[in-house]
């Protein structure tokens, strides 16, 4: 009888969240392509897509009905299974990041409280990383599966720029675990929201900054596209992708650019936290929901920074791609954790 | 060595500097500028919606002209399809008959009558041609199509419509409404 003994409403519970949260991601991602062109639209003077719907609301539809009808080619030299996995694991790798996103503190339902994240694990952040690099799976099984060497190329690109775009986010995210004490990313931003504590950009804008720069390179955006390059490397690591598979791949990095800009606003700008608003003077569901609006209107605010710089800045060229991964934002990122580890010092001798 | 004209810069090599190489400022006024175009006028006209105005000289698709009683005045002389350059005209005669003086201005008229839209260039040179004032190249363009043969218009794509018959239609066509 042990396993009727088990909390079925937790489990039920957490399968509701896992799809709410999942599907809701997906169609915040299926609009960013949307928001992706109107935003390349405004900024180049022009309408942008503006047929489908009104105001061209289910462009994004029309886009995934068209990629589905496509043909689906697998190259003949290709290993298939290989070839199929990559765009799989692309997806999975960008998705499972939400799973230890605190989306809002908690609501009360049916007189039980549920937290709205999926699992508030001790080395959350950990996990993040762990599972983000898994993505760089996607792109280099995806290149070589391929049997193409642009994509081959596209791929080692991808893989490499990942591993030296990590050290220095890790580095810099070290300086942000040393403030707050712990890797949950709920503590973390409990640790923002407290009393008399402000947001960690506050502390860390250096920090910050080159998280910022390191998350552009991690979700392969402009000025970090090089896995992409379509001047040189014929659209990379995707190149021999048709259908839905190149739309996972596409998809996925619209889903990485969220889950990076949801990380950030909890690691640096308090997550679901209301500015110059105390939580706990409000109803728990009501401040719940008002902490998932103000998650999404930072994650927003994120997503459209992304899409301002990839229609502001061009492409690194590779070696000074690598010069100021490991020359510039390693050594700062050294420096930034040296100068807040003896801050903190000091503060405690004190 | 002596340059070739007086607007010859040099170009400065010297290294970039601290400032220039953190590459940031650049990188804020490039952001800059691209957030002020969220704020421009959006040059784009809507097309099926929104029409862009030719202007009053355009040369596009030709028309047949008709004469105030709507008798075609084209009586196939040839001399436009001798102006054509690009051989785009071909027609054949045909004489009047006794009951068709509603029909055809003069004795001789174009039983068939085409240009190939696809030859054309639209210099207008069979408009300074015609003795008739029979042909006029008008403010549109020929429409998408999905053969070749489509695009070679015949008489009744050409022709105006008949100002006694269909007085709405005329006016239309000629950009009166």
């Amino acid at each position: 009888m042990t396993l009727l003994a088990f909390d079925w409403a937790l489990l039920i519970e957490k399968l509701v969240l896992i799809a709410v949260i999942v599907f809701g991601s997906l169609g915040i991602a299926l609009y960013t392509t949307f928001a992706e062109r109107k935003v390349a639209a405004v900024l180049q003077d022009r309408p942008g897509p503006n047929r489908a719907g009104p105001f061209g609301l289910f462009q994004p539809f029309a886009d995934g009905l068209k990629l589905i009808m496509k043909e689906e080619i697998i190259p003949n030299t290709s290993n298939k299974v290989l070839f199929i996995l990559g765009p799989g694991l692309a997806m999975t790798a960008a998705l499972m990041t939400c799973a230890v996103i605190p989306w809002s503190s908690h609501v009360e339902l049916f007189d039980r409280k549920i937290d709205l994240q999926i699992a508030d694990i001790n080395i959350g952040i950990l996990y993040v990383f762990g599972v983000v690099s898994m993505g760089v799976y996607g792109i280099m099984i995806g290149g070589w599966a391929s049997n193409n060497k642009f994509s081959l190329m596209a791929a080692l690109r991808g893989a490499s720029q990942a591993i030296s775009y990590e050290l220095a986010m890790g580095l810099s995210l070290i300086a942000v675990l040393m403030l707050s004490g712990s890797l949950s990313l709920k503590s973390i931003v409990g640790e923002q929201m407290a009393d008399g504590n402000l947001w960690n950009i506050a502390y860390q804008p250096l920090g910050f900054f080159i998280f910022f720069i390191c998350a552009l390179a991690e979700c392969n955006r402009t000025p970090f596209d090089l896995p992409e390059a379509e001047n040189e490397l014929n659209f990379g690591y995707h190149q021999e992708y048709s259908s839905m598979k190149l739309g996972f791949y596409l998809f996925a990095e619209y889903v990485n650019m969220i889950m990076s800009s949801a990380v950030m606003a909890c690691l640096y700008f308090g997550g679901y936290d209301i500015p110059f608003l105390d939580e706990s003077t409000l109803a728990p569901n009501i401040a719940a929901l008002l902490g998932v609006g103000a998650l999404l209107t930072k994650i927003v605010i994120f997503i459209f920074i992304f899409m301002w710089i990839r229609w502001t800045i061009p492409r690194f060229r590779y070696d000074q791609l690598m010069n100021l991964g490991w020359k510039t934002m390693i050594p700062l990122a050294l420096a930034n954790m040296l100068i807040t580890g003896a801050l903190i010092l000091w503060k405690a001798g004190a | 060595m002596q340059a070739l004209t007086n607007r010859v810069q040099e170009v400065s090599r010297k290294p970039m500097s601290f400032m220039e190489r953190l590459y940031i400022p650049a990188i804020l006024k490039g952001m800059a500028i691209t957030f002020s175009h969220i704020f421009k006028k959006k040059p784009t006209i809507r097309y099926p919606e929104e029409k862009r105005p030719f202007s009053p000289v355009y040369r596009g698709l030709h028309v047949l002209n008709r004469d105030e009683e709507g008798r075609e005045r084209c009586t196939a002389c040839g001399l436009c399809a001798v102006a054509c350059p690009a051989e785009a005209i071909t027609m054949e005669a045909a004489e009047r008959l006794p009951n068709e003086e509603h029909l055809y201005r003069e004795e001789k008229y174009a039983a068939k009558y085409e240009i190939n839209m696809l030859r054309c260039i639209f210099c207008g040179l069979c408009e300074e041609a015609c003795p008739k004032d029979a042909i006029y190249l008008s403010e549109t363009f020929a429409p998408a199509n999905f053969t070749r043969k489509g695009f070679i218009y015949g008489k009744e794509e050409l022709l105006i419509p008949n100002p006694t018959t269909e007085p709405e239609a005329y006016a239309k066509a000629k950009g009166l409404q």
